[in-house]
């Protein structure tokens, strides 16, 4: 029996180990995302994500050269209290503070035996001076990156700060209007709605019309019909995006929302329709029958037991598309541009020429991604319920 | 409440003819059942009058309305399916009460109607339930009310009987031929199991490969099959088929199996003289072949022997098979008989109840009517 068990826990192992580490492999860098969007920009910039519950940078340094004399908290000698902000503020610097070092105090070695600091290790005593001082001192998490994300901030604080200087630039007016800056994530949010929504609903409402036809109406050619447009699967993106930028040229669609919504539903629509077709023919023939003996019409029939019926591929379907969409860069940037900027749009804008900004792109990130979240783990109980269950005989 | 009628109908799939010349008038309130093995065109000839399926030649009528061209919903006719097809997202009232609703029909009266077919069935406490929460009778039952609700001219059911277990299946049988009575409507219904035709049906039409074998009563068709395929197909075990000769002596003709020489009744001798001298096929069936020893009184008896093959006991009767010459065949005996393997039984077989059927056409010889 326990060699059962230690056998099959063995033969699983494998299993688990890939599970855990592919779990590892996506679940750590998003984790250091999240943990990086909530640190302030100067920590980032200095330290990694995962120092973020240890000790201050400098730490170290100011107990090996400093707390023997100025005890633990700095405050130990009176007449030169390391916590008094306008002592500190005469050493902004490394080399000040080196300077400093360096000259006697009333004949004796500031240091008297201790080995001064080196340029780094200076630096580094610096800014914890700081810290303690309160001249500089950052909170470990703050939320003013995912601020600044939304309203588009580009300056080199932060929003909150430049508003409360009144330094603010000008296309910013530190009030609501804000969110609706053009730069900023949360406008950008509402435009990436604006064209995931209907991009979503069409191309299922039009699907579950055709594979509803597919499956219960008689017609000539219908197979082929349905071969032709399964087919359509194949036609990559690319290679339409030209002659529809012409078209959309031609009928004044092009930057409009309109001509994006009809962009997505075309190409959702081939696999919307077979995956709906697929799932409606599967239904037993039975229901059907006995729907239109109860005197119902094709409509009423796609209506009252099709689509009821058709929630779980409906809810898969609209799981994929919203997903597609939402995350799509290239047909929002081939037609809609920077006019009405959506997520993607405006994330690849975030990073600086020199490579900075990250503060703003995590937290950019972790906007994009929440509704797709919410999305998923919403609708994910559809993929397991089994709608059918009870319906007919099994 | 309607008579239904099929004016030589016929359905073709490609090459296959399913149903072949189809010729019957359903009397208003009758029972008919369509009996016969699957693929013989039964549940094709129901679906042909509910509309599911469009006719190829002829004329079906529900009352004096010719329907062919009526799509399903307009013919007034409801339809209990083999898999029951309730809408598994509906609750039980909704599932019932939802060809009315699409009728049109009040909410008050709606109401009443599904409250009356509950009661009638006795699902009252399980309007509130969806399908998957009930057993296999319970569905069965809603099938049935959500049929009964719509109050149609004719109700139609195809094998409805066949998801249900055995013990369930025979309760069933007994309520719908009480639904049928206390209904008045006409019921064809659809059936592979001669049992359920035997007992429920007012008048049953046996099939086979798409052509109509025999249509009467089942006291008829047992007794008087009018072919080969009737006879063996009706009764269970089925009827005793043997290669014989109509041959003459003493004034009497005999079925002459080489093995044994049986007479036959007095009153047929007229009917099958002109068959004398023939090949024939002659049946009989089991309860008609008896031990010499428990014969019933009053029958005409013709003796035969036969070896056993193997007994088995069924508790109020032994079904022997029995051997003559190479031919095997099956005797429904009295349970108090001692018969083992190999033994030779002395047997009386009780030629009033006999058949004769012709051996090409396999047709009836027996001249009865």
């Amino acid at each position: 029996m326990n060699t059962n068990k230690a056998n099959r826990f063995l033969g699983h192992l494998p299993v688990h180990v890939i599970i855990v580490t592919l779990c590892l492999l996506w679940l750590l860098p998003a984790f250091g995302l999240l943990v990086t969007s909530f640190r302030p920009f100067q920590d980032i910039s200095d330290t990694g994500w995962w120092t973020v519950l240890s000790a201050p940078k400098g730490t170290a340094d100011y107990d090996a050269s400093c707390a023997a004399c100025h005890g633990n908290d700095g405050k130990l000698i009176t007449a030169a209290d390391l916590t008094d902000p306008e002592l500190v503020g005469r050493y902004p610097r490394s080399l000040q503070l080196m300077a400093m070092l360096r000259k006697e105090i009333d004949g004796k070695p500031h240091m008297a035996d201790l080995p001064a600091p080196e340029a780094q290790q200076a630096a580094d005593i610096a800014s914890y001076l700081r810290r303690i001082s309160n001249i500089e001192n950052p909170p470990r998490f703050t939320t003013s990156n995912y601020v600044d994300a939304l309203v588009g901030y580009r300056g080199t604080t932060t929003y909150a700060k430049d508003c409360a200087a009144g330094a603010q630039s000008l296309d910013l007016k530190c009030n609501a209007s804000d969110l609706l800056n053009p730069r900023g994530m949360s406008r950008a949010f509402l435009n990436t709605l604006a064209v995931s929504l209907p991009a979503t609903l069409l191309p299922i409402l039009f699907a579950a019309f055709a594979a509803y036809a597919f499956s219960w109406m008689h017609f000539r050619g219908r197979m082929a019909l349905f071969a032709v447009l399964v087919g359509l699967q194949i036609v990559p993106l690319q290679m339409t995006l030209v002659p529809i930028s012409r078209i959309y040229a031609q009928l004044g669609l092009n930057g409009t929302f309109l001509g994006v919504w009809l962009f997505h539903t075309g190409f959702g629509l081939p696999y919307a329709i077979y995956l709906m077709r697929n799932f409606l023919g599967a239904l037993p023939q039975d229901l059907f029958e006995s729907v239109y003996l109860d005197g119902a019409s094709h409509w009423t029939a796609f209506y009252r037991l099709a689509l009821p019926l058709a929630m779980p591929a409906i809810a898969s379907l609209a799981i994929f598309q919203f997903l597609w969409v939402w995350n799509d860069l290239l047909v929002a940037l081939v037609f809609l541009g920077g006019k009405n900027p959506v997520l993607t749009y405006q994330i690849s804008n975030m990073v600086t020429s020199l490579g900075g900004g990250w503060h703003l792109l995590t937290a950019a990130a972790f906007i994009s991604m929440l509704l797709p979240m919410i999305v998923f783990f919403g609708l994910q109980r559809f993929f397991v319920r089994g709608l059918l269950a009870g319906s007919v005989k099994g | 409440m309607a008579s239904v009628t099929y004016e030589h109908v016929y359905k073709r799939f490609g090459d296959v003819v399913a149903v072949n010349n189809l010729d019957i008038k359903i009397e208003d309130k009758e029972f008919l059942v369509f009996v016969g093995p699957s693929g013989c065109g039964k549940t094709t000839s129901l679906r042909l009058l509910a509309g599911l399926e469009e006719i190829t030649d002829g004329q079906i009528r529900i009352g004096d309305r010719v329907v062919n061209d009526v799509p399903p919903k307009d013919r007034n006719i409801a339809m209990v399916f083999q898999s029951y097809a309730l809408y598994p997202h509906m609750s039980v009232y909704d599932n019932m009460a939802f060809g009315l609703k699409l009728r049109k029909t009040p909410k008050a009266e709606i109401n009443k109607q599904v409250k009356e077919a509950a009661d009638i069935l006795g699902i009252g406490q399980l309007l509130d339930r969806k399908p998957k929460q009930l057993s296999g009778g319970q569905r069965q039952r809603v099938a049935v009310g959500r049929a009964i609700v719509r109050d149609p001219a004719v109700f139609l059911f195809d094998e409805p009987l066949s998801n249900l277990d055995a013990k369930l299946r025979v309760q069933t049988r007994a309520e719908l031929s009480k639904l049928h009575q206390r209904l008045g409507t006409t019921f064809i219904y659809v059936t592979h199991d001669q049992v359920e035709a035997m007992t429920m049906a007012s008048r049953i039409a046996v099939m086979k490969d798409g052509l109509l074998m025999q249509i009467d009563s089942p006291q008829n068709l047992y007794g008087h099959p009018a072919n080969v395929f009737v006879g063996g197909f009706i009764g269970s075990p089925s009827m005793n088929f043997f290669d014989v000769t109509l041959v003459e002596q003493d004034g009497k003709l005999f079925v002459d199996g080489g093995t044994f020489k049986l007479a036959t009744p007095d009153d047929r001798q007229a009917a099958y003289l002109p068959h004398k001298g023939r090949r024939v096929i002659f049946g009989t069936r089991p309860e008609d072949i008896h031990t010499a020893q428990y014969a019933a009184p009053g029958i005409v008896p013709a003796p035969m022997q036969a070896e056993v093959d193997v007994t088995e006991l069924m508790g109020n009767e032994i079904f022997l098979y029995l051997l003559t010459g190479k031919k095997q065949f099956i005797a429904r005996v009295d349970p108090r008989t001692h018969a083992r393997p190999g033994e030779q039984v002395d047997l009386l077989v009780n030629m009033d109840n006999m058949h004769l059927f012709d051996p090409q056409t396999e047709k009836t010889l027996d001249a009865w009517k």
